[in-house]
């Protein structure tokens, strides 16, 4: 087997509360050491040694929420396309949403995503499932089933469910099978025609509103359920501070539940629709001001657990319409890394504070490999200069589909190289 | 003859807005459509300022005095004027609304006027097009031709619309009139009042530069023009407001309701007018509605734009919007 060591880097490693100046040995596709001790044996022998002097090695970035456009959508984007914007992104494992055409609600389709996977991606590709069949939020899919043949998470993907009943009986359900349910919360009713956050900006722009009770009102539904099953529930992309307050609520309660936030809901607001700009409309919309400060407070606190890219690739047909009519969503596998790192580098978040909210959490949340640099554990990892300057180029972008948020931004810290079990996927 | 000055050139391409405008513009597209009145009040109706210009008339919403409006200027400055009727064009086989823009462009128009369901629109094809674009309504946006001839009507009736008091009533929620004219109307100093059920109110609305009235009493009061919106049918029959007769009774325009404005207040409605509903038939077609000069005046603001934008005397040939 090959040798590697990465010599001379800042080791981030949140499963460990790791920070330190040390080294990263990758014995094939296992990490064998990492940290400032790496090489107390001295340097083993044969090995390949790659000079990471002021470069930082974290994790690979663990995303749990990308939409893909296989089975069904592959002029948007394909498993293989996903997965090389993802490498280069940093990102070294995607869970991938069931809202393809045929629906991921069956085994099936759970073996067809692995084996495509398998045979096309160079990250690692995880399914997530369908809740209900079809997405049609009447009948639960085989939840003992789907986890055997490998789907890691149960979610309706964008769909929320709109019954009470059929939540609790899925949060009790899966709790035998030790299942988490990713949950989007939007209340259709009453956002109605809405298509971007409700208040004095969408009042100029004539656009109708989504308000924030929108999402809160049937997070609160959820959340009480969780605390009446008992059941393991994710809230998949809160957007408000008034979700915010409800899982920290529900939290200090002792439910079993988890959130993550979207990386647009963190470091964009609505005036960032600027002139009907449909790459901007997104699902939860982006909200004020007041809304994304209070996802940075929710981050720190602890209140919420991951960060995900709610990578969702639209294409022209899609997004090359009036706001109104234009798909939601935007990609963001291959920015997520460098528009978090805003958070840090303007002061309001600690670098392995970040990592654990991208990578460490939401491994450990769904039961994934990876998400540490512990010894013994799949060399997936990421080196990284934390400062090197950049410009987000259409021409650039991996993605089958172009609709980024970030057209034209100029970010900080650059993705160089990433490993996938020990096999480098991506080298700037 | 004397040689007078000659008017400022007007600086935008496109006319998508009256938030793009500054106050400057705004005076100069009324000072232009001014003087745009007599010719239509003349036997010999035409001019050729436009002559061999093509002006292609898009509107995706039904509209009878808007579009009727547009062609009248557009023939009467001596463009030649098509109008497109989506009922029987590609965009009912599922063409996208950039690809129909995009044909349309290839066919060199000089000049496109687009009605669109949808707010943004006219600025999405503005920035596809190769020619100006004006927006004849788009969503719940905005409707600039509307607001200036309303500015003019007010003018003329008025002399100067600084320190006005209007009070603008009915549907703001949907009402693109509502939004260009709150924008122009603070841009040329008058006091906005805003009155109508919550229901029918934006969500900060209280931040939009206007003073929000709860009832017809209190927006009414002292007011010089009171501008009445079109409540449509979809909206009365409880989604918003539960019933014809209860919002007449609170919202409608009566004599009785009027009389706590001033003497010699204007009574004003883009049209097309729900008698009964928003207005009563006496106030309509009583000596304090301007109605029917606001339709004249809007030949003459579109014959004013359309100048603005084509004609290289009166255009500074900018690229701004």
């Amino acid at each position: 087997m090959t040798l590697r060591v990465f010599e001379g880097a800042r080791i981030v490693d949140p499963s460990r509360g790791l920070d330190e100046t040390g080294s990263v040995v990758v014995d094939g596709g296992i990490i064998a050491a990492a940290g400032a001790g790496a090489m107390n044996q001295g340097l083993p022998e044969g090995a390949q040694v790659t000079d990471c002097r002021g470069r930082t090695i974290m994790p690979g970035l663990v995303d749990a929420r990308v939409f893909v456009g296989e089975p069904g959508g592959e002029h948007r984007e394909t498993i293989a396309s996903a997965s090389l914007a993802a490498a280069a992104g940093g990102v070294t494992s995607i869970i991938m949403m069931p809202d393809t055409d045929p629906v991921i609600d069956d085994i099936a389709l759970v073996e067809f995503v692995l084996r495509t996977a398998r045979d096309t991606a160079c990250v690692n590709v995880f399914p997530s499932a369908a809740i209900t069949r079809r997405l049609q939020g009447r009948e639960m899919t085989e939840f003992g089933l789907l986890r055997e043949a490998g789907a890691v998470m149960l979610t309706d993907g964008r769909r929320t469910i709109e019954s009470a009943l059929m939540m609790r009986r899925a949060l009790t359900y899966a709790r035998d099978f030790g299942a988490v349910l990713a949950h989007e919360t939007q209340d259709g009713s009453l956002s109605a025609s809405g298509v971007m956050n409700e208040g004095l900006y969408a009042s100029w722009l004539g656009l109708p509103g989504i308000p924030r009770e929108a999402e809160a009102i049937p997070l609160e539904r959820d959340l009480m359920l969780a605390r009446l099953t008992g059941g393991a529930y994710h809230a998949a992309k809160i957007s408000t501070a008034i979700s915010a307050a409800a899982i920290g609520r529900a939290k200090a309660d002792g439910a079993n539940v988890t959130a993550a936030v979207s990386i647009n809901n963190l470091t964009l607001n609505d005036h960032d629709v600027g002139a009907y700009r449909t790459f901007f409309r997104l699902s939860p919309p982006l909200r004020a001001e007041e809304d994304r400060l209070a996802m940075i407070e929710a981050i720190r606190d602890g209140t919420v657990d991951v960060i995900v890219s709610s990578h969702d690739p639209q294409d022209v047909d899609t997004k090359r319409l009036p706001f109104e009519d234009a798909a939601e969503g935007a990609i963001g596998l291959e920015t997520l890394f460098g528009a978090a790192l805003r958070i840090h580098h303007n002061g309001d978040l600690a670098l392995s504070r970040l990592i654990e909210l991208l990578s460490t959490a939401p491994a450990k949340l769904f039961g994934l490999p990876g998400g540490t640099l512990r010894p013994g554990a799949p060399a997936d990892l990421a080196v990284i200069d934390l400062d090197e300057p950049w410009i987000v180029r259409e021409a650039d972008i991996r993605s089958r589909s172009k609709n980024t948020c970030l057209e034209g931004a100029r970010l900080q810290g650059k993705v160089l190289q990433t490993l996938v079990a020990g096999r480098t996927v991506f080298a700037a | 003859m004397s040689q007078s000055p000659s008017p400022p050139l007007y600086p935008h391409r496109h006319l998508l807005g009256i938030s793009d405008l500054s106050r400057w513009d705004i005076e100069l597209l009324l000072d232009l459509a001014d003087a745009a009145v007599p010719l239509s009040r003349q036997p010999e109706k035409k001019k050729s300022s436009l002559r061999g210009r093509t002006q292609i008339n898009l509107f995706f919403e039904a509209s009878t005095r808007t579009q009727a409006s547009f062609e009248l200027a557009g023939k009467r400055l001596g463009a030649d004027v098509m109008n497109m009727s989506v009922a029987s064009s590609s965009v009912k086989k599922g063409e996208t609304l950039v690809d129909t823009a995009m044909t349309l462009n290839a066919m060199r128009p000089d000049i496109l006027i687009i009605r669109h369901q949808s707010a943004g629109a006219a600025a999405l094809l503005a920035q596809k097009v190769g020619c100006s674009v004006v927006n004849a309504g788009d969503g719940a946006h905005e409707h600039p031709t509307q607001a200036l001839l309303d500015a003019l009507t007010i003018r003329r009736k008025k002399g100067d619309l600084a320190r006005l008091v209007v009070a603008i009533c009915g549907d703001i929620l949907h009402s693109r009139v509502a939004r260009s004219n709150i924008v122009l109307l603070n841009a040329l100093g008058a006091e906005v009042r805003v009155v109508a059920p919550s229901t029918l109110l934006p969500a900060g609305i209280e931040k939009m530069g206007v003073i929000v009235a709860s009832s017809m009493s209190e927006g009414l009061r002292n007011a010089d023009v009171v501008m009445m919106l079109r409540l449509q049918r979809e909206r009365m029959a409880g989604a918003f407001v539960p019933s014809v007769r209860e919002y007449f009774r609170y919202f409608g325009l009566d004599a009785e309701k009027l009389k706590v404005a001033r003497k010699d207040a204007l009574v004003m409605h883009p049209g097309p007018m729900n008698r009964g509903v928003e207005i009563s038939s006496e106030i309509a077609d009583g000596p304090q509605s301007v109605i029917q000069e606001q339709v004249e005046m809007g030949v003459a603001v579109r014959m004013a734009v359309m100048e603005a934008l084509l004609d290289p005397r009166r255009n500074a040939g900018g690229q701004t919007q």
